[in-house]
Order: C-alpha cells, then structure tokens, then sequence
C-alpha cells in the first residue's frame, strides 16, 4: 500500500477514530500541531494519546476534551512551566477525568523501539530505585536469562496510528526528516496506519546523504503538504521554534475561558492554511 | 569589589565542577546555564550531550527547551532519541549528569513528579523525562539547585530518581554501580556527600553567607564538615560571560514575535 496524498481532513477523517490509540511525535522538532488542531475540530473524542513530551500539542486536545487517556514521560512547557490543560485534568478532572500511565523517557524510547521492531515489550536497564513501578503496572522487571541481571520491562507501543510532520516529501511519497530526528521514525513504523504533515512536496530530494533518515513511500498511510504545519515547534531548514509564543501560551492555557476563546478562534474557526503565515514570521 | 547575585554565585560554582574532558548530559534550566558557562570559560572541550540527541553541541545561545534548533545546527552530530538513551546514556559513555529537581533529600535523591500523593497530587509536576536513568547511568551527578525548606525535605513526596537511596550502600542494593550525586550546588553553598553515610554535608560555603542561613533554608538537620572552605567568588571573566550568555538567550527568545 502506497502512501496517498490528502487534504488534512481526508488524512484525519480516514486515520483517527473515536477511541483509538495515538502517537503524535516529534522531540520539540517538528510537532504536527496542524494535525492536532485537525483532530480538535473532528471532534474525535475517546483517544488514548501517547507521546513522551506532550508539550502544547496535548494540552491542547486534552482542554478541548479529546484524550481519555495519556502515556507520556515529560509533561511541561519546555523552559517556561507547567502544562495547565493537563494539570487541571490530572488536579480538577476538567474538561473530564484523564487516566495517565507515566514513564521515563529512556522506557518510552524503548519502548517505541520495540514497536517498530515488532516486540511484545522493551526491556533496558532503568527505574532502578525510582518509585513510578509502584504506581504504573505496567512497569516489571524481569531477569536476563544469561547473567540473570534484573532489567526493566515495558509493553511495545503500537499505535493504531502515528502523525508526524517532517521537512519535504518527494512527488512518489517518499519522506525526509533532518536535523533533531527524536522517535518519528520508531512511531511511524510501530503503527497500523501514519499521517505525515510536511512542509513541502519536492520533485527530488536532491544531494542529499545515503543515510539520510527516510521513510518510503510503503512504509507512509497518508501525506499531507501543510507549509508552517509545525508551528509553533520549528521546522529545521524553514523556520525557527516560535519561543515567543511558547511563553505565551501560559497565561492562555492557565485560564479557563481564554483556553476555550483561543482554540474558538484558532481551531475551530482556523484551518491548516493558517500556518503558512507563521512559517513566514518565525524565518529566521 | 565584584557585584554578584547569589544565582550567579550559583551558575558559577555548578559551572566549575565541570572538568574540560568532561562528557555531560545536560538538565534543562539552571543546569543548561551552568554547562555552557563552563564551556564558555575553562573547558572549552567539555562534550555537552541534551536528551534530543544532540551530542557535542555549542549553542551561542540557551536553549529554551532540550530540542532548540540551536542544539542540533552547532552539534558534532544528531543522532535518534532511541539511540541517544540506549547507546549512549545507557551504554555508559557519559561521565556527568547534571540535574536540577523541585525537591530533594540529604541523600540526593529527587522528585520532579509531585507534590502530595501521585493519584491525587497537590501539585502536579512536569515527571522524570530522562533523570530516572540519567541518575543511575551516568559515571556521576552533579545537582543544582536553589536552597530552601520547602525544596530541601527530609523525605521527599515521590522518588522520581535514585540518589544514594536510604544512605550507606543502598544505591548498589538497586543493581547500580555508578557514583550518584557527588556534589550538590546551591546559591549558599556547596554539599558532598558523607564518605560513608552518603548524606550531603557543607563542603563550602559562598561568601557572606553564614551557617544560620544555611540551616534556616534546610528542612534537614545540616552537617558541616571538619574543614569548610569558602567558595572563591566569581571571577570578572565568569560573571561576563555568564552576563552576556544570558543578555544573548533574552534577546533571542523574546524578539521573535
């Protein structure tokens, strides 16, 4: 099956179902956040979303009442604080209550690893002497058959689907990720089906490095060409991380009100083109 | 006379627990601040490793969070998440994790996942991320953190990663052979931790600063060692350099809007 090229509402709409298991990728790099606002408007509800930051992506379908559950490892806003969205559904349960299952982010790497390879579980030396295998059960330890070194153990992620964005797609559907890679590749490959926002569609790629990280076109569900669709995550070789609005995202977030107003006039009145405008004004 | 605050007194002496053939992993915040200072200063060659893979990096900048452009444009090399944690973190490359906390014990050992019970928290910090396994598979870790009661607890809410457990040998009792915390910065002193008892005693205390502040800012009973040193203050070269990252990090984090 080879990748198709869609509209972001044909991808979302054919991709992501009440109820089903998420990986929206992307370590500060390269965040789909059109994608997530997509699924905001969708009004898809019941997701268990995994990622190991979930940064503003997920505070954001998290207040706006999407997630049912959340697998993650780090949930803050990288340099400026606390996510609000999720520390009103873990403290208030509002908009409802949010399940978490907590890791570190050496078991998610792991653990995303493992999907991708086809494992059952991720098995690393970590959580030693730390206090989350008390409360997540699904954190064992198990003993190495050979040295009979107690090692950590986590089920595999495997996502019903994975969206990610990435620099540029080839006109055959072929993908291209540079610069901070983080687990995209790991999180398409251990999914059933994979969304992939890009920045541009390129006749060629180009000289570019055979080890460059690609992913082929059989290996991709649907690709989709939203110019600024990282926003305000950066895009290496396009735009810069928009700091600014990483800032000012706390007040918006830690409000209630302004929450709701904000995603009013950003997601459900926006659209993915909105986010070329942003590309253009975070060049740096 | 050099004028400093207490913080900067801080970055500098975190800053100069770094050794030039160091390799480091960087925590965000007040770590990141203190391992570039050092790189900016007397260990030009210090390897700077942040959780995004980015090995080697020589940001002109602070990064505001650990995957800024700026980590992987001045890096030797990017690698995967996957591979950073697995070959290079837990493969034992790495001579020094460097980590901040939101609370700390005498043992070094942190909490960063909450405040209050973890099913209903109090206050509901970021998590772990990379600490738990930078904390146990790091040659050793440096902390930085500011002093205070409700930061420095005789026991903390929640063990978000090993330090040197209940004291003595417990961190080996965990299948951990690495150092763990051996030196714990702050903005009034410098702890190490007991030979034996592995609890953190004053090893040096900034200038200005007397026992009683120490004390009054400690939510355990402090110990002192035989012989405290006072920490040399910052030098007119750190304190520039520092003054200039941080002027430099401000204007390029606040004018892109």
């Amino acid at each position: 099956m080879v990748a198709r090229f869609m509209s972001l509402k044909e991808a979302v709409a054919s991709c992501v179902k009440d109820g089903d298991t998420i990986a929206m990728e992307g370590f500060t790099h390269l965040i789909p956040h059109a994608a997530g606002h997509e699924i905001i408007r969708q009004g898809i509800k019941d997701l268990t979303l995994i990622r190991m930051t979930p940064d503003m992506i997920y505070d954001q379908l998290i207040g706006a009442g999407c997630a049912k559950k959340l697998v993650f490892s780090w949930g803050g806003n990288p340099g400026v604080g606390s996510l609000h969205r999720l520390r009103e559904a873990v403290q208030e349960h509002w908009p409802h209550k949010l399940e978490i299952e907590e890791h570190s982010h050496a078991a998610m790497a792991n653990a995303y690893d493992a999907g991708a390879a086809g494992l059952p579980c991720a098995v690393f030396k970590g959580y030693r002497g730390a206090e989350l295998p008390r409360v997540n059960k699904n954190i064992k330890f198990i003993e190495c058959p050979f040295t009979g070194e107690s090692l950590a153990a986590v089920p595999s992620i495997r996502p019903d689907a994975t969206v990610v964005h990435a620099q540029k797609a080839n006109k055959k559907g072929d993908v291209l990720f540079e610069g901070i890679v983080g687990v995209q590749k790991e999180a398409v490959l251990a999914a059933k089906k994979s969304i992939i926002t890009v920045e541009e569609i390129v006749d060629d790629f180009g000289d570019i490095s055979p080890n460059a990280v690609m992913l082929p076109n059989w290996a991709v569900t649907a690709i989709v060409e939203i110019p600024g669709g990282a926003h305000p995550s950066y895009a290496q070789g396009y735009y810069k991380r928009d700091n600014a609005f990483y800032k000012a995202w706390d007040p918006i977030a830690r409000d209630r009100e302004a929450f709701l107003a904000w995603i009013e006039e950003h997601v459900m009145n926006g659209g993915p083109e909105d986010f070329a405008a942003k590309r253009e004004a975070n060049k740096g | 006379m050099v004028e400093y605050t207490p913080t900067e007194m801080m970055t500098v002496s975190a800053a100069r627990a770094l050794k030039n053939d160091d390799v480091c992993f960087v925590g965000i915040g007040m770590p990141s601040a203190a391992c570039n200072l050092a790189r900016l200063t007397h260990a030009p060659e210090l390897t700077l490793i942040y959780e995004s893979g980015t090995i080697g990096t020589k940001p002109d900048v602070l990064p505001l969070s650990i995957g800024d452009g700026e980590l992987c444009e001045t890096a030797v090399n990017t690698v995967a998440v996957p591979e950073m944690f697995r070959y290079w973190l837990q493969g034992g490359k790495i001579s020094v994790g460097f980590l901040g906390a939101a609370q700390l014990d005498k043992f070094g050992n942190i909490n960063t996942t909450v405040i209050g019970d973890y099913d209903d928290p109090k206050v509901r910090l970021p998590g772990g991320g990379g600490a738990p396994e930078i904390a146990t598979s790091c040659g050793e870790v440096f902390l930085v953190m500011k002093q205070s009661k409700r930061g420095f607890v005789e026991k903390i809410d929640f063990v978000t990663s090993l330090g040197h457990g209940k004291g003595g040998d417990d961190r080996a009792s965990y299948g951990v052979d690495t150092k763990g915390p051996s030196r714990l910065i702050t903005d009034l002193c410098i702890m190490e931790p007991h030979p034996v008892g592995k609890n953190f005693i004053v090893t040096s205390i900034h200038p200005g600063v007397t026992r009683e502040d120490i004390i009054e800012n400690t939510g355990w009973v402090v110990e002192f060692a035989d012989e405290v040193a006072e920490t040399a203050i910052p030098t007119e070269k750190e304190l520039q350099v520092l003054r200039e990252l941080h002027a430099r990090t401000a204007k390029a984090h606040g004018d892109q809007q």
